[in-house]
């Protein structure tokens, strides 16, 4: 062979070679001897293949490799090291690098299952809650008398749906 | 309840007779879930972890489910405690490796574990011996309809609920199998059944050993993705594939019975003789010969009600139950002396295989 096969992660010489079958795609990978040891090919219960197809696929010089998640810190180098993100909002910060890899990585792009209506649910009230609690204050400081009574009777309002329909 | 306590009482996976099947040996749903504002506990400081530790905590241990079950750190655990569970497949061998801010909570009859930050901040999961994976769908989906009562998970409408790993959003949810498939061994015809059950995104993996060879011949098949499916219909799917492996196996356990049902025969009575009288057992040895146990129980060798033996024995022979046993570490070839010690003890109270039964029966 005039061109040995280079690893996927480290790309010295690959000794190991992976074929699966993911959602009608093959999917194909090369491994040199540590790499294989380092990720658990070699003991089945700790191994995935999509892991190790989604570091494959992360390019250093990709767009973006800079950003930094608000939130919590994290980078794309970050994720390029531990093939896992940093906090919830990095899904909103590496849109663009999570997009893509979807499509290799599951049966389809969008949740189609269960949704968490009561916690969603209170968190816009919480969110409804925060955002009149900041009117009042406004309107208070500013001498709208009017107005802060409005809000206060709204934020009473929420806050008995909070607990009547919400509290645990 | 305390961990030694818990380990010397009744389990779901070693003790329910009643729910034993041929084939099926167990089932497992596990559901990962993260709170929002938090950082994942691969990413956090361990302060962070320890706070989010002490909430999880507090609305864990409120489940009915939970009550009268254990609480602990994982810290808190002796490596020997740890490798207990990780062979009752309580904990992952993931959590039993993680330093600090880590821990477990599991339900009195060891059904239910909630593995807290692991790779995510929860991982839940029901095991219901036998097949029943409706069931345990069902059981895993109300307690964590429970838990999101008090928890606000960290959810996108288009993603799912989100996960340290993309490989997990979605529903966040890994159902499996725990499948005896030795006829499928011995006819060479594991290979092909991997790829095929890949081909339909789900996964096979040998569960005491690599490959096509796993020891003692039990595998376990799980859905690869997450994301794009309601659960409901991965369950659905999941359930047919692993309906058309049993159907298989039995096939070809039927095959091997046309062709040559002395040599099965042989096998199975070899398999008793060594396990009555053998002097030094390797692990995987001693899971082989369980297997070909266990097959003679599904085709009425032996009575139905030793099926349940075998299970708890699946368990048990593992190197972590055999030191709890002994009440201390023991070099792994002593641990060899003492398999095959209890083994023989185990079996000199079995019934003798019986291979007069009908064999163009029901198996
Ligand atoms: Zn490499
Ligand atoms: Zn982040």
């Amino acid at each position: 062979m005039a061109n040995p096969l280079k690893c996927d992660l480290c790309s010295k010489p690959a000794t190991v070679h992976l074929t699966q079958i993911v959602n009608n795609k093959v999917h194909k990978v090369d491994l040199c001897e540590a790499c294989a040891q380092a990720k658990g090919v070699t003991d089945p219960s700790g191994f995935s293949l999509a892991d190790l197809l989604l570091k494959a696929s992360l390019n250093p010089e990709s767009p973006g490799a800079g950003l930094r998640c608000e939130r919590c810190g994290f980078s794309q180098n970050d994720f390029k090291k531990h093939g896992r993100f940093g906090c919830p909002v990095c899904y909103e910060t590496f849109r663009g690098l999570v997009e893509p890899m979807l499509e290799n990585m599951h049966n389809g792009i969008a949740h189609a299952g269960k949704i968490p209506h009561r916690a969603l649910e209170r968190k816009s009230l919480y969110d409804r809650l925060t955002k009149l609690e900041l009117d009042l204050t406004e309107a208070i400081k500013s001498e709208r008398y009017e107005d802060a009574a409005r809000t206060r009777d709204e934020i009473n309002r929420v806050k008995q749906a909070f607990t009547t329909k919400l509290a645990p | 309840m305390s961990i030694s306590e818990l380990i010397d009482s009744q389990s779901e996976l070693t003790d329910t007779a009643s729910s034993k099947t041929p084939i099926v040996l167990m089932t497992r749903v596990r559901l990962a879930r993260n709170v929002a504002g938090f950082s994942f506990p691969g990413w956090a400081k361990s302060a962070q972890r320890e706070e989010i530790l002490e909430k999880l905590r507090s609305a864990v241990t409120a489940l009915p489910q939970m009550k009268r079950g254990i609480n602990v750190a994982i810290g808190e655990l002796s490596e020997l405690e740890k490798q207990i569970l990780v062979e009752r497949h309580l904990i992952s061998r993931e959590l039993s490796g993680a330093k600090s801010g880590a821990g477990v909570i599991i339900s009195k009859d060891q059904a239910f574990s909630v593995m807290m930050n692991e790779e995510d901040h929860l991982r839940i999961q029901v095991l219901r011996s036998g097949f029943q994976l409706k069931k345990a769908w069902n059981a895993i989906n109300d307690l964590d309809s429970a838990l999101e009562e008090s928890l606000d998970y960290a959810f996108s409408p288009t993603l799912g609920y989100l996960t340290a790993c993309p490989t997990n959003l979605g529903t966040a949810m890994r159902a499996s199998a725990m499948m005896h498939l030795p006829a499928l061994v011995i006819s060479n015809q594991m290979e092909k059944v991997v790829r095929a059950v890949n081909q339909l995104g789900m996964v096979v993996r040998g569960l005491f050993g690599e490959g096509s060879d796993a020891s003692g011949s039990i595998f376990q098949i799980s859905n690869q993705t997450t994301l794009g499916e309601a659960e409901d219909d991965l369950i659905k799917r999941l359930h047919s594939v692993l309906q058309s492996i049993v159907e298989h196996e039995l096939n070809a356990r039927e095959k091997l019975m046309e062709a040559d049902s002395g040599k099965l025969f042989d096998k199975i009575g070899r398999a008793y003789g060594i396990l009555q009288n053998s002097h030094v057992l390797s692990s995987s040895e001693a899971m082989n010969l369980l297997s070909l146990i266990r097959l003679g129980v599904d085709l009425g060798a032996f009575p139905d009600g030793s099926r349940c033996v075998i299970d708890r024995l699946f368990i048990e022979a593992q190197p972590g139950h055999l030191q709890h046993a002994q009440k201390g570490e023991l070099e792994p070839n002593q641990r060899d002396v003492m398999r095959a010690a209890r083994l023989r003890s185990e079996f000199a109270n079995f019934a003798r295989p019986d291979f007069n039964f009908s064999t163009n029966g029901k198996n």
